[in-house]
């Protein structure tokens, strides 16, 4: 990706006033001026050095870092680590070793978390958007209401939910256990395989707002006109939602699903905050297992290998996301 | 959608249920920080047994809260400011120029936000701790690294956002400007930066919420002078005690300034959504 962006300064330093830009027909403005040819690169500078500094550059080091012997002790003089080929790799992704074991289980994991909670903030946020669409009474409080858990500092909501979840004294086992009597016991919810379903109940309560508010947007842009014409040749509720509302915002929709699915491939903060650096095993996300992995036993080679595999899983998968939010020739929003 | 009598029922049940949803933590938040500590150790009560404001006292007390305050609000301001300025920028090139590289330029930008940051984040502070050793300058562990990391996690989705609602402003009012014989860029901070305020709050928004949460990288790249609010939190609880009643006041505290901004915005923030990337 760096290359591509490098040969992209480097032309620039000459541009060529009589080319035409990737087959557009050239404006016939009198803007082809030598002078105002260098502002748009004037304006895109700063943004290009912030990005190459802080993404860029690091991600290319970061696959160094997996090919290198860095431990506690080097790390300070990292530059002069040993290279020592692909030991990191064999360490940590070769799939009979304990580690490889631990690292696709967390991807296909990840992936699974990823689909439930995208699947069910989409489907509470689209819920929420059509219920609101139309106005009535104390609309604009529930919209901001609705809100609070997209605004509310991710790691508040997740501590409100920590405690909530509390095994002993909770009030999830006190209204499950004391309120209502369904169960006869105090389930651990933090720990097994229950740690999993809590993880996606408290990233769906802090996602689904966030949906809400796009698909809110994109269902202002709909004119009322549409579904009034449906209404008149009969179409149900259900076949007006099907029918106009979902083709109509097919683009703000595809583009919410990736960022949401984005999101939360990546999730690290409620993983963190619900469960300390160390997550339960059959809750153990990507990104905490990497963390984990450089941070806590100090295995930052392992850890860059798990890295490197997962930025090419997801250099694959952004392919795919600048075809949808890129149409071919255009620019983002052209 | 036309309402009928069904669909009014449905949204009655719908909207209660979905309240129910949203308030239930925030309620356990807010009765558990007016509760005494004698109260937070034993099972949950719905009501206390006396409400008490000690607990809003005792959270500047018990851990350096004001700091982690004043740090906080130091990073993220600056990085949301940051971060627009740059979105801006690079925006307005994106939506009036047709130049070379502007499509890799938002290929590469719109692609790294699809990578979690513990991708970057060991090799950031490798990057930050060999800038000290050769120039002297202190990232790591300063106000400065930690506002240079935060200012490019809003860039890609500020930018996206602000090109779409940059791109939708009708030329004619710049050019009508220039002609008064003002600037390129007196035009582009004179007349279209305030026809564009809606999209320009709604990505200051944004970018402020990103940067106040933030628990990764303040967890590594913060050391006991520079620590943030997100991470400074967990002081309540590392202690042999867990100070729940004080954690969830102080947790009120630290949200307060982020809810209240957000519903200030709030209409923008559709407003600008609904006009830019939303189409």
């Amino acid at each position: 990706m760096a290359p591509t962006l490098e040969a992209g300064n480097r032309r620039r330093v000459e541009p060529d006033p009589a080319a035409p830009t990737q087959g557009r027909p050239v404006p016939p403005a009198p803007q082809r001026k030598r002078k105002k040819d260098l502002f748009p690169y004037l304006l895109i500078a700063p943004a290009t050095i912030m990005e190459l500094l802080i993404h860029i550059i690091p991600m290319i080091l970061g696959v160094w870092i997996a090919f290198i012997a860095l431990t506690q002790l080097s790390i300070g003089n990292w530059v002069k680590a040993k290279f020592i080929g692909f030991e990191n790799f064999v360490a940590g992704l070769s799939p009979s070793s304990p580690i490889g074991t631990q690292f696709y289980g967390a991807l296909g994991r990840t992936l699974l978390f990823t689909v439930i909670v995208v699947a069910l903030a989409w489907a509470l946020g689209m819920f929420a958007a059509v219920l609101l669409s139309s106005s009535f009474r104390g609309r604009g409080l529930l919209r901001t209401l609705f809100l609070v858990p997209y605004a509310l500092p991710s790691y508040v909501g997740t501590i409100a939910w920590a405690f909530m979840f509390n095994q002993r004294d909770g009030v999830i086992n006190r209204f499950l256990v004391d309120d209502l009597g369904l169960l006869d016991h105090r389930p651990f919810w933090l720990l097994g395989s229950n740690a999993f379903w809590v993880m996606v109940i408290v990233t769906v309560w802090q996602f689904w707002p966030f949906a809400f508010l796009m698909l809110l947007a994109a269902l202002q842009n709909i004119p009322g006109e549409v579904y009034e014409a449906a209404a008149l040749d009969g179409a149900s509720l259900w076949k007006q939602f099907t029918n106009i509302t979902l083709p109509m915002i097919k683009q703000a929709n595809s583009v919410l699903l990736l960022m949401l699915s984005l999101w939360i491939f990546n999730q690290f903060n409620v993983p963190y905050v619900l469960f300390g650096p160390a997550s339960p095993p059959e809750a153990t996300l990507i990104s905490p297992l990497i963390y984990q992995q450089s941070f806590s036993n100090w295995n930052f080679g392992v850890g860059g290998a798990m890295s490197v595999l997962l930025l090419v899983v997801l250099l694959i998968a952004s392919a795919f996301y600048i075809r949808l939010v890129m149409p071919k020739g255009k620019g983002p929003n052209a | 959608m036309l309402e009928t009598r069904g669909f009014r029922i449905l949204r009655t049940f719908g909207l209660l249920g979905l309240s129910i949803i949203v308030i239930l933590p925030l309620y356990v938040v807010l009765v558990t920080s007016v509760k005494p500590l004698e109260d937070v150790r034993g099972l949950f009560t719905w009501w206390p047994s006396t409400i008490t404001l000690q607990p809003y006292l005792d959270i500047w007390k018990t851990v350096p809260l004001a700091d982690y305050f004043v740090n906080s609000l130091i990073v993220t301001v600056s990085a949301t400011f940051f971060s627009v300025v740059l979105a801006v920028m690079a925006a307005y090139a994106l939506s009036r120029f047709q130049f070379k590289g502007a499509r890799t330029f938002s290929l590469v930008v719109l692609s790294t936000q699809m990578f979690p940051g513990i991708l970057f984040l060991l090799p950031l502070f490798l990057i930050f701790t060999q800038i000290e050793r050769t120039v002297g300058l202190q990232l790591s562990g300063t106000y400065l690294g930690l506002i240079l990391t935060y200012l490019t996690f809003s860039l890609p989705f500020a930018i996206w956002m602000l090109t779409g609602f940059l791109a939708s402003i009708p030329r004619e009012l710049e050019e009508a400007a220039m002609i008064d014989g003002t600037g390129r860029m007196g035009a582009l901070i004179r007349v279209v930066l305030p026809v564009a305020r809606p999209g320009i709050i709604a990505v200051a928004v944004y970018s402020f919420i990103t940067a106040w949460g933030e628990v990764l990288f303040a967890s590594v790249l913060t050391n006991s002078d520079t620590r943030t609010l997100a991470i400074g939190l967990r002081s309540y609880a590392s202690q042999t005690d867990v100070y729940w009643n004080q954690l969830m006041a102080a947790s009120v505290v630290v949200s307060l300034p982020v809810l209240i901004g957000f519903m200030f915005v709030q209409r923008h923030l559709v407003a600008g959504l609904s006009a830019g990337s939303v189409k």
